[in-house]
């Protein structure tokens, strides 16, 4: 079957790195990094998508479905230029996570699992990143951690985000 | 945070600290490790041909015990690996740390990662493995690409692939990632979740050390326990063991979060009392007083005050004051916490990580929260808090997992000890404190 290449080499080749990691007949064990490499090139994991990665690992398309619903970070859905996900779990509202995010929610004018109008931003509530001691914590894009963000720096990131 | 950005002080764990001893955030490097006397322990072994089940009759001796959360004992497990198995046996770390409060995993694996490479290759060594697999965390995308860093370094410097030091012993190790899914920090959900497929636990048993990753003989760890094994290897057990107490050997990191003056990690001695670690976190933020804590990661019993300080930080101290020691997380409450709006947010945690396999969990967490978000929001009736504690009781112990535990424990321990709180939410529609 060719199906049409629908990522680029250097994605491609960033998944075959994952692919060698696991035995020759368990190409399936890099899903999780390939769907996050797909997601990482196209911002969000449309079927289509879903489907060349199935092809590419020798996958059945609902086991890859099944993957990218059950795991929290993939996007199944377009989602802003910045996608912003705020850790609102006890250990980090005790430390100033839940004005944080009341922050964050006005100062965008939306809600958890919201775009903005302008497609700049998605804001996400999420569970713990393992990081409570940097708390108020943010991802910005699933892949940058950002730390002890009280509501003035986070005046200042999303100014800068704006740009 | 204790140590917010680096460089900070080598001390900042705390003048016990054997694991996370003399970092300075910046020196993470496979020379900066050396320097610190890294990878003696490895070398010690290939170069004396220390045999494997001397390897693991130390670790017994040591009292070491799983850091992950179930505190199972290290030696025993890895003497379940059987010796003799003809095909591939796996090594699996478990770095998916998502139990709330819980962020050690992170400073060991970004500031000492070669501790624990150097910690999996004596396991695997011990073991009679050749294949291993680190699962990281997929929110701490930075940790994950540093640890794949140092094992580069490693294979490069000969601690890792084909014939190590010259010796017999071979090993291939790997970084996975997850993305966002609390329920692989259970070690048969992380296995599924390794071969590409949802992290939805498997029953038990068979156990990993018979079936586990591809069906064949495994043995999963936390990156804390590997990272004990170099110092048990140069040190002996018996030193290791006189660290910590009778059946809690070591030294162990706890996160202290919550309402501290510095929340960060600190690595005590078991044993250590709990008072002790409060004031190296600087003590109750503001000079408040203490109310409550939750010793050992969001999923254990929460503690009042009063019992708090009277306990020491280990295994069996805390079990006996009716909680446990987990992961080590330690969540801190001061008076100003409202129990029933900090049990809503955990329960609503629970309900959200539920892999939806099993029927008590995946409809019982949905339940919990809601019926402690009505009672939050003034809408609490007066049979809520029996209805709570009933659902609790047909959640815990009835899952294949211990999720259906963790989302039950903090229920029953929230309406134990803060009941009057909760009453007064049903009864005045409004908060207590």
């Amino acid at each position: 079957m060719n199906a049409p290449l629908m990522l680029s080499p250097e994605s491609l080749a960033r998944i075959d790195k994952a692919i060698a990691k696991y035995p020759s007949d368990q190409r399936q064990s890099a899903v999780m990094a390939a769907l996050t490499v797909a997601q990482d090139e196209k911002g969000w994991l449309s079927t289509e998508t879903m489907d060349f990665v199935a092809h590419y690992l020798g996958m059945p398309p609902i086991a890859v479905y099944e993957a990218a619903a059950f795991y929290g970070m993939y996007n199944l859905q377009p989602v802003g230029r910045n996608k912003i996900t705020i850790c609102t779990n006890l250990p980090c509202a005790l430390s100033g996570a839940a004005d944080a995010a009341e922050h964050l929610q006005k100062l965008l004018g939306i809600g958890f699992n919201e775009t903005t109008a302008d497609g700049g931003f998605t804001l996400k509530e999420g569970e713990c990143f393992g990081a409570c001691g940097d708390a108020p914590v943010c991802l910005h894009n699933d892949k940058k951690m950002l730390s002890f963000m009280t509501p003035d720096k986070l005046d200042v990131l999303i100014a800068e985000l704006s740009k | 945070m204790n140590a917010p950005l680096p460089p900070f002080p080598p001390d900042i764990y705390g003048p016990e600290a054997i694991l996370l001893q003399g970092l300075t955030g910046l020196n993470w490097r496979l020379e900066d490790y050396e320097a610190r006397g890294g990878y003696q322990a490895l070398k010690k072994i290939l170069r004396e041909n220390i045999p494997p089940e001397q390897v693991i009759a130390e670790v017994k001796k040591s009292a070491l015990r799983g850091r992950g959360g179930a505190g199972f004992p290290t030696g025993l497990k890895w003497s379940f690996m059987p010796r003799a198995f003809p095909g591939q046996k796996y090594l699996v770390c478990n770095s998916d740390e998502g139990e709330p409060g819980t962020f050690k995993d992170r400073d060991l694996l970004r500031y000492n990662p070669h501790i624990v490479i150097e910690g999996m290759a004596i396991a695997a060594y011990a073991m009679g493995i050749s294949v291993g697999y680190n699962y990281i965390h997929g929110e701490i995308w930075d940790v994950y690409e540093r640890f794949e860093e140092a094992v580069a370094q490693a294979y490069e410097a000969g601690y890792l692939g084909k014939n190590i030091q010259g010796s017999a012993f071979s090993l291939e190790l790997h970084a996975h990632h997850g993305w966002g899914a609390y329920i692989c920090g259970e070690e048969t959900a992380l296995l599924e979740s390794l071969e590409g497929k949802k992290g939805q636990p498997r029953f038990k048993p068979p156990f990993p050390a018979s079936y586990g990753l591809y069906g064949k003989p495994t043995t999963i760890n936390n990156p804390e326990t590997f990272a004990a094994a170099p110092w048990i290897v140069m040190h002996g057990g018996e030193a290791f063991l006189n660290l910590g107490r009778p059946n809690n050997g070591g030294t162990k990191i706890f996160s202290v979060t919550g309402h501290v003056e510095r929340p960060g990690n600190y690595e005590v001695r078991l044993g250590t009392p709990f008072a002790k670690l409060l004031e190296m976190a600087g003590g109750m933020r503001g000079g408040r007083k203490l109310k409550a804590v939750i010793p050992g990661g969001s999923s254990m019993p929460v503690l009042p005050a009063e019992v708090m300080m009277q306990t020491d930080m280990d295994y069996d101290s805390i079990a006996k004051a009716g909680s446990m020691l987990g992961s080590g997380a330690v969540i801190v409450m001061d008076e100003t916490t409202c129990m029933v709006r900090a049990l809503q947010r955990l329960s609503y945690f629970y309900f959200e990580e539920s892999c939806g396999q099993c029927t008590p969990c995946r409809e019982g967490t949905g339940w919990l929260y809601r019926m402690v978000h009505r009672i939050e929001h003034g809408q609490g009736r007066p049979e809520d808090l029996e209805t709570l504690n009933s659902v609790a009781d047909n959640i815990a112990g009835r899952t294949i997992c211990a999720l259906g535990d963790a989302a039950a424990l903090p229920v029953k321990s929230f309406t134990k000890y803060f009941r009057e709180e909760f009453q007064y939410h049903i009864d005045q529609k409004k908060c207590l404190v």
